[in-house]
């Protein structure tokens, strides 16, 4: 084997602290804790009760499944509204607009979720932005519900977690080379083939990478559920959170925390194969 | 005469700028036209034009008799093959040949057939799974070319497909380009900035010099012939010259040299000459013949290609002469007086 430099071990140091001190050992913990368990006299044991009480109420696995399929619809929801502002500032636009374009558009990231999430509540409330035009313009005459419900809360996360999904997205496209378009076309492909045969497969890797990003930020996400869907929008954050929090239950809380890394990372398995992705591919 | 394509009159204006200047040429049915010129001369929006992709701001422009306008790219029985051929990168061979096909909507079966067919016919049989990525360069525009073939286009435009390989695969190509065209019998138009590929595979040429066409023959007179004082010096090598005078049938050019060129109806300013076109063996005993004094100052060697870089005498002008490689020239060294004839033929004037 080849002998290695004092360097290469000194240059190891700061990615083994890492690895070990902010990822392996705490997790490490929480397993050993997620198996803990407090029984009715006050003794701590081994056991699984911490993980069955998930499947024993209902409202844990409910919220469960609700956080699964927001996140994805999300998720989906983010490729929507974000493809075509992707393809115009890469392939219509000129290169000087579109790189002053993307810089406005990472904005929101400077601010802050917690404060452009408080804007949204100044758009969305009863006597807010919206609501307020759409009376004066006569179109409706008691104010929409939109704050603290599943609609805001989706809006909320969309907002957050979009422009993870733009960038990874906009550079797949830059990569597309124009002549592909115009072959396909010359080939008698016609603007929808061009778009579900060439278009889509080529940026497939920037899709699928953007959306792991997306999803596994919005599936974690805490501020947007909690302060825009409000009650009634149940977020299995805020479940792990008043397990820490509120009930003082690390054992509990650390049980659902693994479940959530679980499920999520099932889901962007499924992703992966479903779309015909390596995640060494997507990762880089 | 049939013509697959008709061009009449056709300019093409970005803003301000003419990049096409009321062009007209017809090509005939399965032959290989090339259009040569240098970059930015308007070869390319010429051929954006044929197929489709850029409007004709005057003019006409007719494939087999119907008139384009207003015609899309994907409904032009016309393709392309792109200058980086423009593969596509997530599909194997067989699916970049079936692209074209499936968008016609035909049958399964004959779609199959006619990549087989295709295929084989550009020899990659066995190579129909694989990736395009996988394939070496001169396979990748095979692949290209297929995949435009296989849809039986009227025309089939090349846009400088050979520019991206390297020497000795572009000469194979050439031979092997030209001989597909001899078979399938599609028209070739064939742009390129490399005389040597339009020389070689062409029918006819068309010479394009900023927008406009130089001039339009086959190979053999472009070379021999060239029209103009751009052909001359753009097509193969040339010594050019400025000349001063001429009276009484002789020219007089700057560096000083008097040669007889008897027959000009117009007042010559540029004389072009061919470096194989100077005699070296005894010029002084046949007729017809001008003689130059000139000194060698440098022996190029380049195999059959070596050429004699001399002055002409009482000057400081410096011209090439093409030395055959044969035993009578061996004792030739740098330095050495050299006269050299050449025919009056062989000269060749022009206007500006």
């Amino acid at each position: 084997m080849k002998k290695r430099s004092g360097t290469f071990y000194l240059l190891m140091v700061p990615v083994l602290l890492w690895l070990m001190l902010l990822i392996v050992i705490p997790h490490l913990d929480m397993v050993y804790r997620s198996f803990r368990f407090e029984t009715d006299d006050w003794e701590m044991v081994f056991s699984l009760n911490n993980y069955l009480t998930f499947f024993r109420d209902q409202i844990y696995w409910l919220t469960f499944v609700k956080t699964a399929l927001y996140s994805i619809g999300v998720t989906f929801l983010a490729f929507v509204v974000t493809f075509p502002v992707a393809f115009y500032l890469t392939k219509v636009v000129g290169k000087q607009y579109s790189s002053f374009m993307t810089l406005l558009l990472l904005i929101p990231i400077w601010i802050g979720e917690l404060v452009t999430v408080y804007g949204w509540m100044i758009l969305l409330r009863d006597n807010g932005v919206i609501n307020t035009f759409l009376i004066n313009i006569g179109i409706i005459n008691e104010p929409i519900e939109m704050l603290f419900t599943n609609f805001s809360m989706t809006i909320g996360l969309l907002y957050m977690s979009m422009l993870f999904m733009i960038v990874p997205m906009m550079s797949a496209l830059d990569s597309l080379d124009d002549s592909l378009i115009e072959a396909a076309s010359d080939l008698g492909a016609s603007k929808w083939t061009i778009f579900s045969k060439i278009i889509i497969p080529y940026t497939t890797p920037g899709i699928v990478s953007g959306g792991i990003i997306v999803f596994m930020l919005v599936i974690g996400d805490y501020v947007a559920p909690n302060i825009l869907g409000g009650k009634s929008s149940l977020w299995f954050t805020e479940q792990i959170y008043n397990k820490f929090l509120m009930s003082f239950n690390w054992n509990e809380g650390a049980a659902f925390g693994f479940l959530l890394l679980g499920l999520s990372s099932a889901i962007v398995w499924v992703a992966l194969k479903l779309s015909g992705q390596k995640l060494e591919k997507v990762g880089s | 005469m049939s013509y697959v394509l008709e061009i009449n009159n056709v300019t093409k204006k970005f803003g301000d700028f003419t990049a096409v200047k009321s062009v007209s040429f017809n090509v005939e049915d399965g032959g290989f036209f090339s259009i040569l010129g240098g970059s930015g001369c308007g070869k390319t929006t010429l051929l954006r034009m044929i197929s489709g992709f850029e409007d004709v701001t005057e003019g006409e422009l007719l494939i087999r008799g119907e008139s384009m306008a207003g015609i899309p790219p994907e409904r032009r029985p016309v393709n392309i093959v792109f200058q980086n051929l423009a593969l596509f990168p997530m599909m194997n061979v067989e699916k970049n040949v079936a692209f074209g096909l499936q968008r016609q909507k035909l049958p399964k079966k004959e779609v199959n057939n006619r990549v087989t067919e295709m295929l084989e016919r550009v020899g990659l049989v066995g190579f129909e799974k694989k990736k395009v990525t996988e394939l070496s360069g001169g396979q990748r525009q095979r692949v290209a070319i297929a995949r435009s073939l296989v849809l039986r286009p009227s025309i089939l435009l090349l846009d400088e497909p050979l520019g991206a390989l390297d020497r000795k695969l572009r000469e194979h190509m050439k031979i092997e380009l030209k001989v597909l065209q001899r078979e399938i019998g599609t028209t070739f138009i064939y742009i390129t900035h490399d005389q040597s590929e339009a020389l070689v595979m062409s029918d006819h040429v068309a010479v394009m010099n900023e927008g406009q066409f130089e001039q339009i023959d086959t190979p053999k007179n472009l070379y021999k012939n060239p029209a103009t004082s751009f052909v001359a010096g753009f097509v193969g090598e040339s010594n050019e010259f400025n000349i001063t005078g001429y009276a009484d049938g002789e020219l007089t050019t700057d560096n000083g040299c008097k040669l007889v060129k008897p027959g000009l109806d117009f007042q010559p300013k540029k004389l072009f000459i061919r470096p194989e076109a100077f005699i070296l063996d005894s010029p002084e005993t046949l007729p017809d013949v001008a003689l130059i004094n000139t000194r060698i100052r440098n022996i190029l060697f380049d195999g059959a290609n070596t050429k004699l870089s001399v002055v002409v005498k009482e000057s400081s002008d410096e011209m090439l002469i093409s030395l055959p490689q044969n035993a009578k020239f061996d004792n030739l060294h740098d330095g050495d007086d050299l006269q050299v004839g050449i025919h009056q033929d062989d000269l060749k004037c022009y206007k500006n």
